[in-house]
């Protein structure tokens, strides 16, 4: 089944990537917006059809390699 | 005095590690990523570069490789394992330094010469050098190094600090960090000072005709200090 994983920069990790795209929003008439911040999506299709041992394969994932814990969050979707 | 450069599918500064340590009179052997064994060494170097182009997180790929199961043994039982540049991206995804390497803060790659501090010579590194402030050359994306809180102040508890951006001076304000590193961090220890990480690469000042010779000041103590 398809797990998705979603990576997140901690709140107060600075990202400048996600700094740059508001402004290039806001230049574009995209206003009123109080912050952008860039993430990364992972879709995991894992041999696995029992949806919490497939989220827990994949949290593992998050933890070992997806994610870097120290400036990163992640949040497990069940998509199929 | 040996030493080992590991090679990962996109290093690209392996090649001028190795021309440096064997101009110092480092037996050096080329290390690929994908062995088992390392060869018997008296310093590791993991090379600059673009480790599987920088995919997912720069060095997190690398950090998984089979050699470097060998390389953290190594390092955990006290040997030298020296990282430059994408080298100390691997380290800090190994966890074997504390701390990140984020984007530069103003988003671009950074390609020039800088001035380095160094701030503590009680290590195998920096001992005995009779010199506080180099010119070192950096190339690099992502070396905005990040930490927590208390993981800033543990590092500085244990003087694992090892080299700050600075001017030719030595001073270390806002204005002379090139990449809005916290603390104007450009390189550190790990706690038993045998490891260390650092943005900028010696390797790249090794010849008077090409750059300047404060990375043959660092090489030459360097193999001084492990003899």
């Amino acid at each position: 089944m398809k797990i998705s994983a979603i990576i997140t920069l901690k709140k107060d990790v600075l990202d400048p990537q996600g700094k740059v795209i508001h402004k290039t929003l806001d230049g574009m008439g995209f206003k009123g917006i109080n912050e952008v911040r860039q993430g990364k999506y992972f879709e995991v299709d894992v041999k696995e059809n029992d949806p919490s041992k497939a989220k827990k394969i994949v949290e593992d994932m998050c933890k070992k390699l997806l994610a870097n814990l120290v400036i990163e969050d992640y949040q497990i979707i069940e998509t199929q | 005095m040996k030493s080992s450069v590991i090679t990962f599918p996109g290093s690209n500064c392996d090649r001028d590690m190795n021309v440096a340590l064997t101009k110092f009179g480092f037996k050096n052997k080329m290390v690929w990523h994908d062995d088992n064994e390392l060869p018997k060494s008296d310093l590791v170097v993991l090379p600059g570069g673009f480790s599987y182009g920088d995919y997912l997180r720069c060095g997190s790929m690398a950090s998984k490789s089979k050699i470097m199961q060998s390389v953290i043994s190594f390092a955990k039982s006290g040997g030298l394992v020296m990282g430059i540049c994408n080298g100390f991206q691997i380290l800090v995804e190994t966890g074997l330094v504390p701390g990140v390497l984020l984007r530069n803060k103003y988003l671009e790659f950074i390609c020039k010469n800088v001035f380095i501090k160094v701030d503590n010579k009680d290590n195998p590194y920096f001992k005995h050098i009779d010199k506080n402030v180099f010119e070192f050359h950096i190339a690099h994306n992502e070396g905005n190094y990040f930490c927590t809180q208390d993981q800033l102040k543990e590092i500085e508890d244990n003087n694992q600090i090892a080299i700050y951006y600075c001017n030719k001076e030595g001073q270390t304000e806002d204005q002379f960090n090139p990449n809005g590193s916290i603390k104007n961090i450009a390189g550190i220890f790990n706690k038993g000072k045998n490891v260390l990480g650092m943005m900028p690469h010696p390797e790249r000042m090794i010849d008077q005709s090409l750059s300047g010779e404060d990375g043959s000041l660092f090489f030459k103590n360097l193999i001084n200090n492990i003899k």
